[in-house]
């Protein structure tokens, strides 16, 4: 009963924690650029705004166009509550594996990419067409970096790969260092960052995410809104139980390893808010036929951390 | 006996393409046809799943028909077993569908009597058990196929399909015959049993291995031989292009596995890492080749040049484990390909289906004229959905569960010792991974354009739902789509006992696993479970939306588009098939295609309108086909000389020609 009810807190934990990361995110980059910014509670407000007001919806929009939405966060939302937070074996946790997990943010891309072609204006198209661009680079980037890490830790199984990262014999390796690079750079495409993609305009023909949901208003819009906070923090999750496992609850522990698994998961979800606040302000937008060259960068980083592995166990 | 019903069944269907002959003109003709068809499709559905969940023992059946000394074998071991479900449940659900949409058939006589001699042949192959028997039962299928290719043969295009697609498959079953002649050696014994049981030496194992992967993957549309897929299968009524695409394919792939696992024994290496890289190449490029399409069916076609190149990754890597006596690896492998086999079956079917259903409706396959259909046909477009999302490898539907079997093979073969291998398997993986993701846009362009947005055209705007034959085959197959997603841990132990007869070890039983999970090594490894996932979803999203509507607003408004404030009443402004494609056209098509685009923009003032050109070329066709073209044409041309001698010319000629043979004789004696 208490593993079902850690695994509940779970997700209630990251779709609680996903808008104040954003807000936070948001926060720290107006005051990186000398302004003060919304409060980091402003997220919650926006949702609980849109979730008041009515859907205004196109004539021509389909049964598709109202149900993705949930459809997105529920996928999302799923992903987001199988990779490890503050403990590793959750009840649910092998019912997923990282490669399921990367498809099922695929699901929601391909849905929300439908999604923008159902209206039939040329904005939905072009957030669309550019979107699964970014996808058709980025996901096997990813999946290559999932390849470099079972290799390392000898399964596909988030727990057990965190719980690898923990012991003592993971050491320094090339291998490792590859696919944190690659891994940053495919988390800052998935989540519409800059350089690739910039979450605050909202009307230059460079954008992609805020395109493909121009059409969505009230509760439609504040689901696509969480499930794209839920996302960012999704990936930070990750980064952080891959490469800084450290104060993870293992399976099966009491109430104080929990505690201290929580504490620290809200430092490290802090930081590495904090870091692509940093980044984000340091780096100008990339026109879009760059992101090719970028995510080819990561592509090839997985792939030649794979080929290390391959190779040699040594690396 | 399960083969003997099989025979009855292929009899039966050969007596119904001949009844075809008598009623096909009459107006019940169709019904009657495909009615047949069905049930005896059915029957020996039924009976293969029982011999295949029935432990795969072999049955066997020798015919007096034939060459006199040798007769005809016929054998149902669980390998053929798996085979004859997958083509009778495609024909099944072909037959079904056909119901319907056979009624729209203007020339019914072109159709009805090849289709179920083509079912007939597809049987026929996966029954056959000597050398002689497949090979005539392959140029059967061959040739029925090619009869209903040209059925519409006064279309723009068919009959140049109709040309290429007999070329290649003469050219196949030739490959195939030699395959067979060379397995055989000189005693000549061309049963299966006498061909299993000798031994091979390398180099007639390296022979056979090319004349297999010419004949047979020529006929599943491997890369650089698959240039007449893409003309062939979409030229076909679309019951028949389902039935090549989902099932005919799956036949040459029997045709490889049959070949290669079971008749010529333990293999080499080096030959995995052929069919590995040939299955990579596929992969990427058949999907390359379908996002750039816009015509729906072609679109299709090219799709199943990847998924064959993702059957043949699997595949590359069971022989890769065969090779070094993994056995338990080559289980994972195989057991991935084969229910790739299964899966594409049911979802190719499926979109073809759903292509036909929008022909039938708009008289269209050119995406460009399509759009909107979800509001007019919303039961198709449901089920094409259920398709899409499938082919996509997204969970938690079928596609998903054998490229992540894939991909647990993928991961553990650094273990195998050749460097070769160590170094090629990476670069597969990503090549899979690359197709997988481009399917995803490829699947959301062929969704998004035909189905979604404004109608482009006077035909997609007064669209209506097919008939409900049609609805109810594709509604069968998305429903197996989905239990083969939510389940898989069934179809993995019914190919259990195929996999033990081929590389001698299987998968852990799955049906037993906890909460049906699918756990291919160990569970601290990795695992799935599809049903789980799909309970998920399902669950947090409908609980999310119905707190929404329950405490936070449910109000609803409809009004135009908002577009940013200018939206463009026509519908040519929307996205289209070509633009969709665009930026991967760029990326990927730069170096692929050697695409170019022109933009030709007239001066200021002028009324012409500016023109966007772009140029690709196909690598494969103008690289290899084009270049055989004209050496054949320059030689012909050559050899027409030697029409118009005299014969004088023509004795002695034939006079050097004898004593040429001799001079051989004598070397060679």
């Amino acid at each position: 009963m208490f593993d079902f009810a850690v695994q509940g807190a779970q997700m209630a934990l990251v779709l609680l924690l996903a808008p104040l990361l954003t807000g936070i995110v948001r926060k720290a980059k107006a005051r990186l650029q000398r302004r003060r910014g919304p409060s980091v509670f402003q997220p919650y407000r926006d949702l609980a705004r849109l979730l008041r007001k009515e859907v205004v919806l196109a004539e021509n929009a389909s049964w598709l166009f109202r149900i993705a939405p949930y459809l997105i966060f529920a996928a999302t939302w799923v992903a987001a509550a199988l990779v490890p937070t503050f403990a590793t074996g959750l009840t649910f946790s092998w019912s997923a594996d990282l490669i399921a997990i990367i498809a099922l943010l695929g699901s929601g891309r391909f849905f929300q990419a439908l999604a923008g072609m159902d209206v039939g204006t040329s904005f939905g198209g072009i957030g669309a067409s550019r979107e699964m661009l970014i996808a058709s680079l980025a996901e096997p980037a990813m999946l290559m970096i999932v390849f470099t890490l079972a290799l390392i830790a000898g399964s596909t199984q988030l727990s057990s790969v965190a719980a690898f990262m923990v012991s003592s014999e993971v050491g320094l390796r090339v291998s490792l260092g590859l696919a944190l690079v690659a891994l940053v750079m495919v988390a800052i495409a998935e989540n519409a960052r800059i350089p690739i993609d910039n979450p605050a305009t909202h009307l230059e023909l460079t954008m992609v995410h805020e395109a493909m949901v121009l059409e969505y208003s009230g509760r439609h819009l504040a689901m696509i809104e969480l499930a794209a906070a839920l996302k960012l923090l999704l990936y930070i999750s990750l980064i952080a139980c891959i490469f800084a496992p450290w104060g993870l609850a293992p399976a099966g522990a009491g109430a104080a390893a929990l505690g201290i698994g929580a504490l620290s998961y809200s430092a490290k979800l802090l930081c590495g808010g904090l870091l692509l606040a940093v980044f984000e302000t340091t780096i100008a937008k990339m026109r879009v036929f760059r992101v090719p060259d970028f995510l080819g960068a990561a592509l090839m980083l997985g792939l030649l951390g794979t080929l290390l592995r391959f190779v040699s166990r040594s690396f | 006996m399960p083969v003997d019903l099989g025979l009855e069944c292929v009899g039966a269907l050969l007596g119904v393409a001949a009844l075809a002959l008598a009623v096909g003109r009459s107006r019940a003709g169709s019904s009657v046809v495909y009615g047949a068809s069905f049930i005896l499709c059915t029957i020996a559905l039924a009976s293969a799943l029982r011999a295949l969940i029935g432990g795969g023992i072999a049955y066997e059946r020798v015919l007096p028909l034939g060459l006199p000394w040798i007769g005809a074998h016929f054998r149902i071991d669980a390998l053929a077993a798996f085979f004859l479900v997958v083509v009778d449940l495609g024909g099944a659900a072909t037959s079904l569908y056909a119901l319907g949409y056979g009624r729209h058939e203007a020339a019914p006589m072109r159709v009805l009597p090849f289709f179920p001699a083509f079912l007939a042949a597809m049987n026929l192959v996966v029954l056959a058990d000597d050398a002689f028997t497949f090979l005539f039962a392959w140029e059967f299928m061959s040739l029925t196929s090619w009869a209903l290719v040209m059925a519409h043969h006064r279309e723009r295009g068919n009959a140049q399909a109709g040309y290429v697609y007999f070329l290649m498959a003469s050219f196949g079953t030739l490959c195939l015959l030699l395959a067979f002649g060379v397995l055989a050696g000189s005693e000549g014994d061309y049963a299966f049993a006498a061909l299993r049981a000798s031994h091979h030496a390398p180099v007639t194992a390296a022979l056979v291995l090319t004349f297999v992967l010419l004949g047979a993957g020529s006929k599943a549309g491997i890369v650089p031989l698959h240039t007449w897929l893409p003309l062939a299968h979409p030229a076909a009524p679309s019951h028949v292009s389902a039935l090549m695409s989902g099932v005919m394919t799956k036949v040459a792939i029997y045709g490889f596995v049959r070949l290669i696992f079971d008749l010529l024994g333990t293999p080499s290496w080096w030959s995995s890492m052929v069919v590995l890289t040939l299955g990579g190449i596929t992969a990427a490029l058949g999907i390359l080749h379908a996002l750039m399409e816009r015509d729906l069916k072609r679109l299709l076609a090219y799709s199943t040049v990847e998924n064959i190149g993702i059957i043949y990754i699997g595949l590359g890597l069971a022989l890769a484990f065969r090779a070094n006596g993994v056995e338990w690896a080559a289980a994972l492998a195989l057991t991935a390909a084969l229910f790739h086999v299964l899966n594409h079956s049911l979802f190719k079917s499926l979109l073809f289906f759903g292509a036909g259903a929008v022909l039938t409706a708009t008289g269209e396959r050119d995406m460009e004229q399509l759009g909107g259909l979800i509001h007019r046909m919303k039961l198709t477009s449901v089920a094409f959905l259920v398709g899409c999302v499938a082919i996509s490898a997204l969970p938690p539907l079928n596609g998903f569960v054998s490229e992540w079997l894939t991909f647990q093979a993928i991961l553990v073969s650094p273990d195998l010792p050749q460097w070769g291998l160590k170094i090629l398997i990476p670069g597969i993986g990503a090549l899979l991974a690359l197709a997988a993701a481009l399917a995803a846009a490829c699947f959301v362009k062929a969704f998004g354009v035909t189905f979604l947005g404004r109608p482009r055209s006077e035909a997609a705007k007064s669209a209506q739902d097919v008939d409900r034959f049609s609805l109810a085959a594709m509604g069968l197959l998305a429903l197996l789509c989905l239990l083969a997603g939510v389940v898989p841990g069934f179809v993995i132990d019914g190919l259990g006992p195929v996999v033990q007869s081929l590389v001698q070890g299987r998968m852990p039983a799955q049906s037993d696993m906890p909460w049906l999970s699918l756990i291919p090594i160990a569970a601290s490894r990795s695992s799935y479970n599809g049903l789980l996932v799909l309970c998920f979803i399902a669950l947090s999203g409908s609980l999310a939306a119905y707190a929404i509507h329950r405490i936070a607003s449910r109000a609803l408004r409809r009004s135009a588009p908002w577009d940013c404030g200018f939206p463009d009443p026509s519908p040519i402004t929307q996205y289209s098939a070509g633009s969709f494609a665009q930026p991967i056209r760029r990326v990927f098509g730069a170096v692929v295609f050697q695409a170019r685009e022109t933009v030709a923009m007239p001066p200021p003032g002028a009324l012409a309108p500016s023109r966007l050109t772009v140029e690709m070329h196909d690598p494969v066709w103008e690289g290899l086909y084009a270049p055989v073209g004209t050496a054949v044409g320059f030689a012909a041309e050559r050899l027409n000389h030697l029409q118009f001698l005299t014969i004088r010319r023509y004795l002695s000629l034939v006079f050097l020609l004898l004593v040429l043979l001799l001079l051989v004789l004598a070397v060679w004696l």
